[in-house]
């Protein structure tokens, strides 16, 4: 083994995906000692969408291996060996732009002793912007033991703890198998359960829904994964016409006991026909029950009862909350009922209603706001049908104020509907007309800063609900 | 035939196969199980025909409403494929849906209330022609979108696979259907998962409302599997004869666990598409020519009289007795009352939200 000299350069794990925060170093291909010409295959890193290989930028020796292949997921940034170039470039290679906050924290990561040392995890979003989650928690009896995991897991342990309490559930969409779904939240299923019921299939989303929908008019529990909601449109017309409408259109004769999942909304930068939110669209459909489910115990406490509902339901999850991790409960059989909305945090000013991804937003918001002297209310809808008239109303009573927040497009929005029914509801209560912030009205653009232009935002959120407080 | 209630247990559901309401029917006795059989199907398709042009009646009175496709001139297809279909098999058609739901064993009379929009139709009145459903027929519905019964079909075909059942699925659809998209994702999935479900093209080259041959650029629409390797036939849909013999070998062939199947049931529409459609894109002679030459209900009467020396007395007292069960079916139907006010927000899973 050979010390690191001077002239040595780190190779850190890449980012190979716009969203990616850590990967798993599978394999490597080089050992310590090797040679390598540029665009020569490193290793093989496993991410929570895909396996990639990565290749040597130029050409040199690996002097040393410091992450050992096949340990924990490690996050973007870090050294993963020492690379002695043939001739020293100026400067380090170029990092992807996406890692840059990571960056830091990678660096003092790296071990400086031997290759068996893991790297400690970095934080994955600087801690300043890490909302509090520690709010009470009246979803499950008070002595449940809790422990923390993503929303990731979270799902897949409903998907697993479903399909072994009931053999009629199975998953069925693109990838969900052999590769254990696009965003892995289907990893280990098809161990588990066998293809027959974590059914692959080709690009066929008319094809694939309409069959699970004849599935369960015969009686089966699909679960429908939909590699984005994006790709549900072209089968719209089966969701809403055939599985929405056969209860009522039959008078009971045929019902659909079908979940159709996936992640809804818009990663960054994935521009205008990868990042539409159905959420409102969902919503607006008599005969669809809808959970957006924001904590990874909200996720597995919805994705039960909804695969366990005589009905259709669609279940908008987010690629940026896959990784997050909190407290789920260990032990109990956790189902959340359709229709409870959550506290996230108490307030007195305004009251900030979410669902989804935007709850984080509202709650960054909320922080913010504190800082200026306005307390808000943080209320996670947790599902958009039925919705928890009750604890918005309650909590307007309190406030007389409320912004919504949602990703969606402004007209005909989530948030406009809100504010119909609040204004229906609680309009002498109301000190200030109720404003929704909602991604602008326009499909979304790609480039950086105009991405970020186009998205709801802490700062719209911010600038509304002091509009609303008049400050 | 014409059992009240749907029965909830498959064993009791009304007997539906031609043989059997022959026997029901109890004219025949030396001809043997041939003659019982042509009778029946001859019994079975003019029923069909008499409770079309009912409802093509009810329609022109107004008492049906919306849209309603009749199917008369097809009344071979649907009649003979359930002479081999078994009685827990699956099924599953378009709009045009009454001559299924009627061979396939279930109620006249609830159908009929169906259409007039009443609370003792199969769908409480809320489903009208075009959405009805008896899973206890296996019965599937039923579906106004064109096309869309094609990939449910073949679900329920990966449902009986999935839990190791023996049925084979009937999934319909028309000629014009069966350009569609879906319906080409339908063939790849049931190909892939080799799954028990006969395709059932009912061509009766219209698609919609276009002239013969306007409406596909390849018109044999049983050779579109192949592809997948889906074996295809097209068959005489105006010959009962010829189409039980084709579904006989498409759902041995099913059974097997050889995968799907299609067949083109070549038939003919006498009526427009609905019953808006005026059908002006044929002409008088033309249809004229072909209820003279090819209609399936003058065959078999024709069969009946020559090959098994049933008398034309025998045949009217049948044509008698179904026109008068097709006329209490509707009577009955108008005097059945409209549904509740209290089942507008009833079978809504969402549960229907007021301010």
């Amino acid at each position: 083994m050979s010390a690191r000299t001077a002239t040595d350069l780190e190779i850190r794990l890449p980012a190979l995906s716009p969203t990616m925060e850590s990967g798993r170093l599978a394999k490597w291909y080089v050992s310590e000692g090797d040679r390598v010409a540029a665009g020569d295959v490193l290793a093989e890193i496993e991410t929570d969408k895909a396996t990639m290989e990565f290749e040597a930028e130029t050409p040199g020796t690996i002097s040393r291996l410091l992450i050992p292949a096949g340990g924990e997921p490690i996050p973007v940034d870090t050294a993963l060996a020492l690379f002695t170039p043939d001739t020293q470039p100026a400067t380090q290679p170029p990092r992807a732009p996406e890692a840059a906050s990571a960056a830091d924290a990678g660096k003092e990561a790296a071990p400086a002793g031997g290759s068996d040392a893991p790297a400690p995890a970095a934080p994955q979003t600087p801690a300043a912007r890490k909302p509090d989650t520690s709010w009470p928690q009246p979803d499950w009896p008070a002595a449940t033991p809790t422990r923390p995991q993503t929303v990731r897991d979270a799902l897949r342990d409903a998907l697993a703890e479903e399909m072994h309490r009931d053999a009629e559930v199975f998953l069925i969409g693109e990838e969900v198998g052999e590769h254990q779904g696009a965003y892995k939240v289907s990893r280990g299923l098809r161990d588990d359960f066998g293809a027959a019921r974590v059914v692959d299939t080709p690009i066929t989303e008319q094809g694939f829904t309409g069959l699970a929908i004849g599935a369960a008019f015969a009686g089966l529990k699909p679960v429908v994964e939909f590699m984005s909601f994006a790709y549900a449109l072209p089968a719209l017309g089966q969701i809403v016409q055939s599985a929405a409408k056969a209860r009522a259109m039959t008078g009971g004769a045929l019902t659909c006991p079908i979940t159709f999942r996936g992640p809804n909304g818009a990663p960054p930068r994935v521009a205008a026909q990868h990042g539409t939110d159905l959420a409102a669209w969902a919503a607006q459909i008599p005969g669809l029950k809808v959970a957006m489910p924001y904590t990874a115990a909200d996720a597995k406490g919805l994705l039960k009862a909804a695969i366990r509902d005589p009905d259709p339901v669609i279940f908008l999850e987010h690629e940026l909350l896959y990784g997050e991790s909190f407290d789920v409960p260990t032990g109990i059989d956790h189902i959340l009922p359709f229709g409870r909305a959550a506290i996230r945090r108490p307030g007195s000013d305004v009251t900030l209603v979410a669902a989804g991804l935007a709850v984080r937003h509202a709650l960054h918001a909320a922080e913010a706001l504190a800082a200026i002297g306005i307390s808000a209310e943080v209320i996670d809808l947790r599902s958009l049908r039925p919705i928890d008239y009750d604890t918005i109303l309650a909590s307007l009573r309190k406030t007389n104020r409320c912004v919504t927040v949602e990703e969606g497009w402004p007209v005909a929005s989530l948030g406009d509907h809100l504010a119909a029914r609040i204004t229906q509801r609680t309009f002498d209560w109301l000190d200030a007309p109720v404003l929704s912030a909602t991604g602008e009205d326009i499909p979304l653009p790609y480039a950086a800063n105009l991405d970020s232009l186009a998205r709801v935002s802490v700062e719209k959120i911010v600038a509304l609900a002091r509009q609303t407080c008049y400050k | 035939m014409g059992a009240g209630q749907t029965p909830q247990n498959p064993a009791e559901r009304p007997a539906k196969s031609p043989a059997a309401s022959a026997g029901r029917a109890a004219e025949v006795t030396v001809e043997g199980a041939a003659q019982a059989t042509a009778l029946g199907l001859y019994r079975e398709m003019l029923r069909i025909r008499r409770f079309e042009e009912k409802a093509g009646q009810l329609y022109g009175m107004g008492l049906i409403g919306g849209y309603c496709h009749l199917c008369i001139g097809q009344e071979a297809v649907p009649v003979g494929l359930e002479a081999v279909a078994r009685s827990d098999d699956r099924r599953i058609t378009s709009y045009r849906s009454h001559g299924l739901m009627l061979a396939c064993g279930m109620d006249p009379a609830r159908i009929m209330a169906e259409l007039l929009g009443r609370a003792t139709g199969y769908s409480g009145g809320k489903g009208g022609s075009m959405h009805m459903a008896s899973p206890a027929h296996g019965f599937f519905g039923g579906h106004a979108i064109v096309g869309a019964q094609v990939p449910i079909g073949t679900g329920l075909a990966f449902a009986d696979r999935y839990r190791g059942e023996d049925r084979v699925s009937f999934v319909y659809f028309g000629d014009a259907a069966a350009n569609q998209g879906q319906v080409a994702e339908s063939y790849h999935l049931a190909a892939l998962w080799k799954l028990p479900v006969i395709f059932v093209i009912e061509n009766n080259q219209h698609g919609a409302d276009l002239p013969p041959g306007g409406a596909a650029a390849a018109p044999d629409l049983h050779s579109r599997g192949a592809g997948y390797g889906i074996p295809g036939e097209a068959v005489d849909g105006m010959d009962v004869e010829a189409v039980i013999a084709a579904g006989a070998r498409a759902r041995a062939h099913c059974a097997a666990g050889r995968g799907p199947v299609i067949l083109e049931m070549k038939t003919y529409r006498y009526r427009g598409h609905s019953m808006a459609d005026p059908a002006k894109y044929r002409t008088r002679e033309d249809m004229h020519r072909v209820r003279q030459e090819k209609d399936a209900i003058a065959r078999i009467r024709a069969m009946l009289t020559s090959r098994h020396g049933v008398s034309e007395d025998a045949l009217k007292t049948i044509d008698r007795e179904i026109k008068a069960e097709v006329s209490a079916a509707a009577e009955t139907a108008c005097a059945a009352p409209e549904p509740a006010r209290d089942a507008l927000m009833q079978d809504v899973p969402t549960g229907a939200e007021t301010i």
